[in-house]
């Protein structure tokens, strides 16, 4: 059962238990972006002000399984009352570390150590990697932060 | 037909040696994919071995196997649906999405128009919705649906209006996810006595029981090699001859031509105008395998076997996880298949799942591509159990006593 433990920290599921930052925000103000999970129905809805190119506040609602559940909780810890830039590194340090396959492989085959210590407790996560298809549970909550920063830009 | 027996099936698979987390595998998602007995998986190495060559075409002596041999398999599965016109109404393609698609893209183009209605259930696969929708953009006909009670069955109260301007009726007979087997010959006659033709999505049903076309009276057929015990990457569509011979071609390019010319072509008859370029082969052989394989076990001795791993299955579940597993289908097993989906308190399907994974239970979680049915009881997700003539009442023993770990797990 070594493996089902990796995946299923005992944060991971104190975040799946006890979600942070639930709720809604106004919107407007605050920017409002869906986020779903086509291959097991998961949906995702991220609230997120910003105000001077700081998060100043983040909340989620949605449902889906403990890991992309724990996933959106431990984002909004991480991320909320960053800068944008901050917001952004978080993001790019979480995708590496839900990369499997040859780009993260050196030449001599050994996986790079990714940077766990900027992650914080987000580094329970890194064992959904032994878990491919549960990845993109992983992912879900940060590729629709991400597309939340994209619209604001536009915006 | 009485000498049917669930552990000589089992000595015909070979994936169920398998050993998954140390554990002997329990195969309980035969509803996504079937596992394909030897004779399947040899008849087509024998034919890549032996026989492979392009069919239709050349003269020497393989290529001529490799066209009976295709052909063949057209004929057994005529047979195994009884149609009534024989092989030339039996026309293959990828899969059952690939059938909906031509019956949409083909008999929808030619003969739906502004106005006219398709009538599908509320309790569709994907395969069976959007291919219409498809339809509407390009010609805005109406896309109806017949909604599905709290008991799990179609809501038929309303039928007659539901029907009106109606001019194909398209259901499954048998949910993906529900179990339910609906009732297609008294759609039949419902859809035909307003002068509407019927097509079903025989993709569940196909393999667990028999399936008689002209006994149901529809007009359409469409179903998966690889859920009946046969290979993935060949499916069948079936109409009758006569419809069939006035349907437009789907795929342009080679095989489904008579004539091509520098000013235009002509397009071939029978099936072979619906299969455009180098055809699933050894695919098609693998089918007439499987054809021959459920014939010799015998369709009703599977249906019958089916039913007793449901019943037991309905009774287990609710004697010891009452309150805390809910059955997403009918609770009993009148008119109902081996498709048995789960609804765990407090524990998301693929949570459920991934446990389950450890004890070498394979089940699956999910939407089940019927997001309209699933948003219809406010669901996001169930685990599916689903039986095959492979499987046992003691893959439901494993699969319970995995399921109290999970609840236990994240209870």
């Amino acid at each position: 059962m070594s493996n089902l433990e990796d995946l299923y920290r005992e944060i991971i599921l104190d975040h799946y238990r006890s979600p942070r930052n639930r709720g809604e925000l106004p919107s407007p103000p605050a920017q409002r972006v869906e986020g779903f999970n086509p291959l097991c129905g998961d949906e995702i809805v991220v609230y997120l002000n910003i105000e001077d190119g700081v998060l100043t506040d983040i909340k989620l609602t949605g449902q889906g399984c403990s890991i992309s559940q724990a996933s959106s909780s431990m984002m909004s810890s991480a991320v909320k009352g960053k800068s944008l830039e901050q917001v952004r590194d978080a993001i790019t340090s979480f995708k590496q570390l839900m990369t499997v396959h040859a780009s993260t492989l050196q030449e001599n085959g050994q996986p790079v150590e990714a940077d766990l210590r900027s992650l914080g407790e987000l580094a329970a996560l890194q064992g959904v990697v032994k878990f491919p298809v549960r990845i993109k549970c992983a992912t879900l909550a940060w590729n629709t932060l991400s597309q939340g920063l994209d619209d604001q830009l536009s915006n | 037909m009485t000498s049917f027996d669930p552990h000589f099936v089992r000595r015909d698979i070979p994936l169920l040696e398998r050993v998954i987390n140390d554990h002997a595998i329990t195969y309980l998602d035969s509803g996504a994919t079937s596992l394909p007995p030897r004779c399947v998986i040899e008849a087509m190495t024998r034919y890549y071995e032996l026989r492979h060559a392009n069919v239709h075409r050349s003269v020497f002596q393989t290529a001529s196997e490799a066209t009976a041999a295709y052909e063949g398999a057209r004929d057994l599965t005529a047979r195994f649906i009884n149609a009534p016109g024989g092989a030339e109404e039996v026309v293959f393609t990828k899969n059952t999405t690939e059938s909906f698609n031509l019956l949409a893209k083909s008999w929808g183009w030619a003969n739906l128009h502004d106005g006219d209605v398709v009538l599908l259930s509320e309790m569709e696969h994907h395969a069976n919705i959007v291919p219409w929708f498809q339809l509407r953009e390009e010609r805005g006909i109406e896309v109806r649906f017949i909604p599905v009670t709290d008991e799990y069955r179609l809501d038929l109260s309303h039928l007659d209006e539901l029907l009106n301007n109606v001019k194909l009726v398209s259901v499954t007979a048998m949910s993906n996810v529900l179990g339910t087997i609906n009732p297609v010959r008294e759609l039949a006659v419902a859809a035909h006595g307003v002068g509407a033709l019927i097509a079903i999505d025989g993709a569940q049903s196909i393999a667990h029981g028999p399936t008689d076309v002209v006994d149901l009276d529809i007009d359409f057929l469409a179903f998966s090699a690889h859920k009946m015990l046969g290979p993935t990457g060949i499916g069948v569509f079936w109409t009758r001859a006569e419809l069939l011979n006035e349907m437009p071609p789907f795929l342009g390019g080679g095989g489904m031509i008579a004539d091509v010319r520098l000013d235009g072509y002509t397009p071939a008859n029978g099936p072979t105008r619906f299969e455009a370029g180098t055809p699933p082969i050894a695919e098609a052989v693998g089918l007439g395998a499987a054809v021959r394989y459920l014939q010799g076990l015998g369709m009703a001795n599977i249906d019958a076997h089916e039913e007793n791993l449901t019943r037991d299955a309905l009774q287990r579940l609710e004697d010891q996880f009452a309150g805390r597993v809910r059955v997403i289908g009918p609770n009993n097993v009148v008119n109902r298949g081996a498709v048995v989906s789960l609804d765990v308190e407090g524990v998301h399907a693929h949570d459920v799942a991934q446990v389950l994974d450890q004890f070498g239970v394979c089940v699956r979680p999910g939407h089940h591509c019927a997001k309209p049915l699933m948003r219809r009881f406010g669901l996001s997700a169930t685990v599916r159990v689903s039986y095959g003539p492979y499987s046992l009442a003691q893959d439901t023993d494993v699969l319970l006593e995995a399921l109290e770990h999970a609840v236990k797990m994240f209870g």
